[in-house]
């Protein structure tokens, strides 16, 4: 079978499972089966067979399991944000079909990616200027202390979903260029290779940067992340541990330092630390959003209540777990499907991240690899990020759920990321 | 590249393994605790919004259904008013009071909690959560008839199907409306008490019953032992009186328990010894709260109390005398006393106590039978048959004859105790019994809580006739 029949096969389970879980929550609504659960699978499975022509025509080669893997998320997604708010699924939906188009258009301008590099300090400036954006009065927007957001007309914009495909395109690409440099000149210093003090520069400005981040949009996942994915990508291309050992360090030097300094990010750890600390729990911006995660979790068990079965809201108004279609999202599933239904979700990521690697490893040029395992890195860490916070691994911050949490920036952002994935792995797998 | 790139990877597994590992932690290692936090009020939302399983009646009759409130919430309501207001307890989160009773007991029940396994059929159907009945044992019209019989006096009825430890009766004076339990807080005589299972009473001579039983069971004595029934004695160096200051001379156990012999049933515990009285009291679930299935806190253990604690049956404090007459320190609930009559007409067998016969979903299926459990040989089948042959002299002839029911044999046990200050007139009469003698099916316990020189035999027995009655004429 061919890679494009097995992509259209890999489809069908990703319809079935939004219509079903459609059904499920219209019985648990209504008490009753309407068609339209039907309708809403159809149409799903309409714009993901558009989705698969496009890749068809275009990108005959790409790996076949990508595709379906996203839509199984995005329908599971929606499904869950339906659950919660109708409204905002209808939204959703919305920003679903504008992330396919955007997606289509990625695909199709950018069909020799490899022009990207031409561009790249361009690129980086404005991924910078992107993560910035949140800190200009006016049209920043501030989300329990951490400037995630900027005004849009009508809507808010999240720049960091946007911004860390810019960075990771810009690393790949310099590493590209450096990582012969970074990698000789080495010595042997009490067994450790240590590069040469002077190739540590490249490493200081991110670390810098990453910091600059910690401090201005005050958000520890989100520096995390970054800095996680250039760590990811300093290896990949060096495949020195030192690089890592030592860059983690700083990182975790400089986040000791600034979560004593920067009330906000500080305030995000007391509440990972002692989330039931009533006077924690109680304080504006403490651990309830966090206490509120683990219990709605304790509640689903091994196998969860159930579809639309979930405690969200308070009886007579109010909402008993803040924002469960953004950063809580995987508590919910956790509590209406169980750790059942959440180690499937984490499985799906997981795979997904499989395939990225194995682009990576296919790609036939340094930049092309570079660029499919930077841009896997920075999806998993995102992934690691946002449950590890929900789970009390780390500090709870506030990065979306790709494909699954409601948020516009976050879907359309990731498609154009999938996108360049397909892209890669389409040139990597041509016959030549 | 490649080979950082499969360690990349590695180490994205292992990310993804803690993630895993710490979703477990909280859904499955410590979702208990988590539960319990005091800061999680789901539990709470949960009752409020989920609507609870009726409660009903052995005869269909509803005991407690749940009415909307608004906002999605749920209100319960009793029915029936005071009749079972302590057994079926009260559920009223939205007020911060702690669920008690039944509704205490079988709450995950009345909640609809069922384990893991249901609860994927259940969402697979996409249910809402409901909760499950509850069909209790009780018998509205024995109850009804047992309110009536203690007539506004503080006392309290206990009825046992003795075959299989059924409740079906269990009376609680004085009672409350439940719709209105504010007010029962604060009332004079404690209403809210189940003085049924919380109430310590000296138990009287009914507490006869289980020296005889000791007597028999160890071969010491048959019922036609020869003792002593000589008035006074003196034991442990106090004399001790029979009732009226009666003396009998040389007689037969039976005719020692069916006119009551306080110095025959001393001297019969004397010589049985403390350890033997232990023994068999412990048999027949003294020492040890009722296993009903009624919340712990709401029960007391039957035994010797001194300063507000249970003595151990070895404790020298313990005058073993004035115990095997049901004197002493000794204190015990009406359900204790209900199951000693029931072991007895079991042929010495105890059946667990038990209020619920099932557990039924809205789509009338049975969720969960709670059959009868055997609690404990208490005695040998020929000492209880002797020892049910020797209570039906008590009924026959003795101290219970207004017990005696037209067409059916009754087999029972009078019970006097002395109340309030020495020397007062102010006495507690008890009733044990059970009926039919063979084949029983029913074994009762009444106990009036103060009655100005009031006696078991004409106090309390006729309470246990009228209520016996009732639910032997109901068959089955």
């Amino acid at each position: 079978m061919s890679a494009r029949n097995r992509e259209l096969l890999g489809l069908v389970p990703a319809s079935l499972l939004l219509t079903g879980g459609f059904a499920a929550v219209f019985i648990q609504r209504q008490a009753v089966l309407s068609d339209l659960s039907l309708t809403y699978g159809a149409i799903f499975l309409g714009l993901c067979l558009a989705a698969h022509v496009v890749i068809r025509l275009t990108l005959p080669h790409a790996d076949p399991y990508l595709f379906p893997l996203v839509a199984l998320l995005a329908s599971f997604g929606l499904v869950m944000i339906y659950r919660i708010d109708e409204d905002l699924a209808r939204q959703q939906a919305q920003w679903f079909v504008v992330g396919l188009a955007l997606f289509a258009v990625t695909i199709v301008v950018f069909r020799d990616y490899r022009r990207l590099e031409r561009y790249r300090y361009t690129i980086a400036a404005v991924s910078i200027a992107l993560l910035l954006l949140p800190r200009v009065p006016g049209i920043g927007v501030q989300t329990n202390g951490a400037y995630l957001g900027v005004r849009g007309p009508g809507f808010v914009f999240q720049p960091t979903e946007f911004a860390k495909i810019g960075i990771i395109i810009f690393l790949a690409s310099y590493l590209r260029d450096t990582r012969q440099v970074l990698v000789q000149g080495s010595r042997r210093i009490l067994g450790v290779t240590l590069p040469p003090l002077k190739h540590f520069g490249p490493l200081l400005v991110v670390w810098g940067a990453a910091m600059v981040l910690l401090v201005f949009i005050r958000d520890l996942g989100s520096s995390l992340m970054f800095f996680g994915a250039f760590i990811a990508l300093l290896y990949v291309a060096t495949n020195r541990l030192s690089f890592v050992v030592v860059g983690l360090g700083m990182f975790g030097l400089g986040a000791w330092f600034f979560a004593g300094t920067v009330g906000h990010v500080s305030d995000r750890i007391e509440a990972w630390q002692t989330p039931f600390d009533h006077a924690v729990y109680d304080r504006v911006g403490g651990s309830y959003q966090l206490a509120q995660s683990l219990f709605a979790q304790a509640d689903g068990g091994l196998f969860g209540q159930g579809f639309g079965q979930a405690i969200l809201d308070l009886p007579r108004g109010g909402s008993l777990l803040p924002a469960p279609q953004t950063d809580l999202i995987y508590a919910v599933i956790t509590d209406e499907l169980g750790l059942v239904g959440a180690c499937g979700v984490l499985l799906v990521y997981l795979m997904i991240a499989q395939r990225g690697f194995k682009i990576a490893t296919l790609a036939r040029d340094s930049f092309s690899t570079l660029l499919a395992a930077g841009l896997t890195a920075v999806f998993a860490l995102q992934v690691f990020v946002i449950v590890g916070g929900v789970t009390k691994v780390i500090p709870l911050t506030g990065v979306t759920l790709p494909f699954v949490s409601y948020g516009g920036s976050s879907i359309v952002a990731n498609f154009v990321l999938l996108a360049l994935l397909l892209l890669v792995s389409d040139r990597a797998r041509r016959p030549a | 590249m490649t080979t950082p790139i499969v360690r990349l990877f590695a180490l994205v597994v292992v990310l993804f393994a803690v993630l895993v590992g710490f979703t477990s932690r909280w859904t499955v290692f410590e979702a208990k605790s988590l539960r319990d936090n005091p800061l999680n009020r789901r539990a709470l939302l949960d009752e409020l919004t989920i609507k609870r399983g009726l409660i009903r009646a052995a005869d269909g009759s509803v005991l407690a259904r749940s009415v909307p409130a608004g906002g999605g919430t749920w209100r319960r309501t009793y029915p029936p008013g005071d009749l079972f207001a302590q057994t079926v307890g009260l559920s009223f989160p939205a007020r911060g009071i702690a669920n008690s009773g039944l509704e205490r007991s079988r709450n995950d029940a009345l909640l609809g909690r069922r384990n893991e396994l249901s609860s994927i059929f259940q969402q697979l159907r996409g249910q809402r959560r409901v909760g499950d009945d509850v069909e209790t044992t009780l018998d509205p019209a024995a109850q009804r008839t047992a309110i009536a019989g203690l007539a506004g006096r503080a006392g309290s009825v206990v009825a046992l199907d003795p075959r299989t430890g059924a409740v079906r009766v269990m009376t609680s004076i004085p009672s409350f409306d439940p719709n209105a339990f504010r007010v029962a807080r604060t009332a004079p005589g404690s209403p809210i008490l189940n003085r049924a299972t919380q109430a310590s009473y000296p138990p009287g001579s009914t507490f006869k019953v289980v020296t005889a039983a000791a007597a028999l069971d160890t071969g010491r004595y048959t019922p036609d032992s020869v003792v002593d029934g000589s008035s006074p004695q003196t034991f442990s160096g106090v004399p001790l009186n029979n009732d009226g200051g009666q003396s009998f001379g040389p007689i037969t156990l039976t005719q020692a328990l069916t006119f009551s012999v306080n110095t025959v049933w001393a001297r019969v515990g004397e010589s049985l010894g403390k350890r033997t009285m232990g023994d068999y009291m412990k048999r027949f679930g003294f020492y040890a709260k009722p296993e009903l299935d009624y919340p712990r806190d709401q029960m007391l253990a039957s035994g010797e109390y001194f300063r507000g604690r249970l003595l151990p049956p070895e404790s020298p404090r313990i005058d073993t005398a004035r115990l095997a007459i049901g004197q002493d320190k000794l204190q015990v609930t009406p359900l204790q006393m209900a199951e000693v009559a029931a072991a007895v007409a079991n042929g010495g067998r105890l059946m667990k106590p038990k209020l619920t016969a099932r557990v039924v979903d809205t789509d009338g299926r049975t969720r969960d039978r709670i059959g009868p459990e055997v609690q404990r040989q208490v005695m040998k089948p020929s000492s209880a048959r002797a020892l049910g042959a020797m209570m039906s002299r008590v009924v026959a002839e003795g101290t219970g004859t207004a017990a005696a029911l037209q067409g059916i044999e009754v087999a029972g046990k009078t019970g006097t105790a002395q109340v309030g200050p020495a020397g007062g007139n102010l006495t507690q009469p008890w009733f044990i019994a059970f009926a039919p003698v063979v084949r029983p099916r029913v074994a009762i316990a009444v106990t009036v809580e103060r009655t100005d020189g009031g006696f078991g035999g004409t106090e309390a027995a006729p309470i246990a006739a009228q209520v016996m009655q009732v639910l032997l004429r109901q068959g089955g």
